[in-house]
């Protein structure tokens, strides 16, 4: 145990006189966290706040395309464009500034839009009208004249992310349908000649998004929500580099051969390292959370909610640090200049945190990469960080992710201490 | 490097013996392997009628080693690595505090003590190395070219210290290019050459049975030759 504890003293002496190593241990996990919500919570408040500049190519001047522009005026992420130095715009005068970068989009309306869209649900109502035996006998002796289908073009800024091209799409989509939807009601409405026959024209089917509850208190997602534990993360596998730069040095400097002619088992030397670095983990983690508490809302962020979770929380912090630290052991082992162990701790670290869904959500990923996902250190700590704070689960619950985390542990120490020995072959 | 053949060599009690050769005539293996730290392909060898392969601690826990390069940590102090090398040893509490400031008391160093290793100059860095290898008071010393590029003060303090731990029944065994020291150190000798033992005895001794030499330089490059040992 002695030999233990002296190595822990060790370690964090080396630690406290290594300014850079300090730095990346605690200053960069802070700035990182900070930086990053700040960033993703200012670009949620622009998406909801600020109106983003649309143009609008009114080519049909009718029905529709005034609808069109009422409905995007009215959204509250929306403002219509129709003039550029007090001229109507034209297709191409569009097409052009959207492509430069100066919109990030463009809504051409086709020529005749609302007059043909109404010639068609003319047609088609009275076509079926007819079928049911209510028609007019003079209105079914008019040949049909023949609408080609309308396309509604739309042009986005190359630089534009797809999650945004979707969701524009998508809710131009959904205006379309209930300008139609509408339409066909009025005409059928019109056809019937019925004055006292109204239809309802209010969706009848609507959705709410039911908001999970802890202590009868319901848990709005937000961004800090969602990104301090990820960074977190993130944070704790980052001691990956100074722990293999610290494992390298000692072989450089000769102190690891030192230890190998000494009566002490790299075993002992290990477990002082694991123990060090796991207090540094857990250090940086409530350094962590208490800025997220305490700062955010000082700098125009939600504080972090972990009402009742620290506990696991920690544990999930702890277990995460284990796999972080053992894998730091590995490449520290298998290294043989700090030139190696840095920039693949770093690279690694970064392509783990791709993988493991820290940047983009595991289940938007492709298949393949969903299965690679599962098998990442960093997902199966963030899922588990996720399950504390936002699926409010039980610690029993979260036991499959922390034993996998420690499996992970174990699996990297035994492969350094064996490749350790092999290459020793004493 | 060379690889050891034909390796035959006894050291007894007592001895301070002297492993003498070129560039890679296999010194610097052969200690590895006394250490622990290589394991010989073929053959075997005892410490104290012990092996690594079944009494590994036992021989770890009586042996001491200095290894050639400075292995201390450069940010740590003296007395902060001699305590950390100590405890390896098992030692702890005032016996170890007590060794650690007598040792660098005894070299030099104890106004030092709490300076860090980084600070130092090659023949203070030499000599906490020195220290951080014999503080368990070791049965048998290994000593990787101890006194290579300190100056002439570090030198006589570190070969007079490890008289004093011989005089004290450390046996000692070392490796040096400094011939003119391991005559007047040495009580054996033992002068290899590509990978193997080209004479052995006491300095004095090999002196009088090489024809000619007047002196252990002399004995080594009549049995080594004038030729380089570049090899990469």
């Amino acid at each position: 145990m002695y030999k233990i504890w002296m190595s822990v003293v060790k370690e964090f002496l080396l630690l406290k006189r290594d300014l850079g190593g300090l730095i990346i241990l605690f200053i960069m996990p802070l700035v990182l966290v900070i930086t990053v919500t700040l960033i993703q919570d200012s670009t949620f408040k622009t998406v909801s706040n600020t109106k983003i500049q649309i143009l609008l190519v009114d080519n049909d001047k009718g029905s529709v395309s005034k609808t069109v522009f009422d409905n995007l005026e009215k959204s509250n992420l929306f403002s219509v464009v129709t003039q550029i130095d007090n001229k109507p715009i034209t297709e191409e005068v569009a097409r052009e500034a959207v492509y430069k970068g100066k919109f990030q989009l463009a809504i051409i309306i086709p020529q005749d839009l609302s007059i043909d869209l109404q010639t068609k649900i003319d047609q088609n109502v009275e076509n079926i009208v007819s079928k049911i035996g209510l028609s007019d006998s003079s209105a079914t002796t008019k040949p049909s004249k023949i609408i080609k289908e309308k396309e509604v073009k739309l042009y986005f800024d190359p630089a534009v992310q797809m999650s945004f091209k979707n969701a524009v799409m998508s809710s131009i989509d959904k205006m379309i349908s209930q300008i139609e939807t509408k339409s066909i009601y009025t005409t059928f409405q019109n056809q019937l000649g019925e004055e006292n026959t109204k239809f309802e024209q209010k969706s009848f089917i609507t959705f709410k998004e039911i908001i999970p509850k802890i202590n009868n208190k319901e848990i709005l997602p937000n961004s800090v929500q969602h990104n301090v534990p990820a960074w977190t993360l993130f944070a704790i596998f980052f001691i990956v580099i100074p722990l293999s730069i610290n494992i390298v040095k000692e072989k450089s400097q000769g102190t690891f051969v030192r230890l190998l002619t000494n009566p002490v088992s790299n075993l002992i030397v290990i477990i002082g390292k694991t123990i060090t670095y796991s207090a540094i983990c857990m250090i940086q983690f409530y350094m962590m959370v208490a800025v997220a508490i305490f700062l955010f809302p000082h700098i125009g962020l939600p504080s972090l909610n972990i009402e009742g979770h620290l506990f696991l929380m920690s544990v999930v912090a702890l277990f995460s640090g284990f796999a972080a630290i053992g894998f730091g052991i590995l490449l520290g082992t298998v290294a043989s200049t700090q030139e190696q162990s840095a920039p693949f701790g770093a690279t690694s670290v970064i392509i783990l945190a791709a993988i493991g869904g820290v940047w983009v959500p595991v289940f938007v990923m492709p298949k393949i990469m969903q299965i690679i996902a599962k098998s990442s250190p960093m997902n199966w700590g963030l899922e588990a960080f996720y399950d504390v704070l936002l699926r409010n689960v039980t610690l029993l619950e979260i036991i499959p992710k922390i034993s996998l985390l420690f499996l992970f542990f174990i699996i990297t120490t035994s492969i350094a201490l064996f490749y350790d020995k092999k290459k020793r072959t004493v | 490097m060379y690889s050891l053949n034909d390796f035959s060599l006894n050291i007894y009690d007592g001895q301070i013996f002297g492993l003498l050769g070129p560039n890679g005539a296999g010194k610097t293996t052969l200690i590895s392997m006394l250490c622990g730290l290589v394991k010989p392909t073929s053959g075997h060898f005892t410490i104290n009628d012990l092996n690594y392969t079944n009494h590994s601690l036992k021989i770890k826990k009586i042996i001491g080693v200095v290894p050639q390069e400075y292995a201390l940590y450069p940010t740590l102090t003296a007395r902060e690595n001699l305590h950390y090398f100590g405890s390896m040893y098992g030692l702890k509490g005032s016996v170890l505090k007590d060794k650690v400031i007598e040792t660098l008391d005894l070299l030099g160093l104890l106004k030092f003590a709490d300076k860090r290793i980084e600070t130092f100059s090659g023949g203070m860095k030499r000599r906490v190395n020195l220290i951080a290898g014999i503080l368990h008071n070791p049965k048998v010393l290994f000593l990787d070219e101890p006194t290579v590029g300190v100056d002439v003060q570090s030198k006589n303090a570190i070969i007079d210290y490890l008289k004093f731990l011989n005089q004290n029944g450390t046996t000692i065994i070392y490796t040096s290019h400094h011939l003119a020291e391991a005559e007047d150190f040495c009580s054996n000798i033992a002068i290899l050459d590509r990978g193997r033992i080209y004479a052995q005895g006491s300095p004095s001794g090999l002196i009088h049975s090489t024809p000619e030499a007047r002196n252990l330089e002399e004995v080594f490059i009549s049995l080594t030759g004038k030729d380089f040992r570049d090899d990469v």
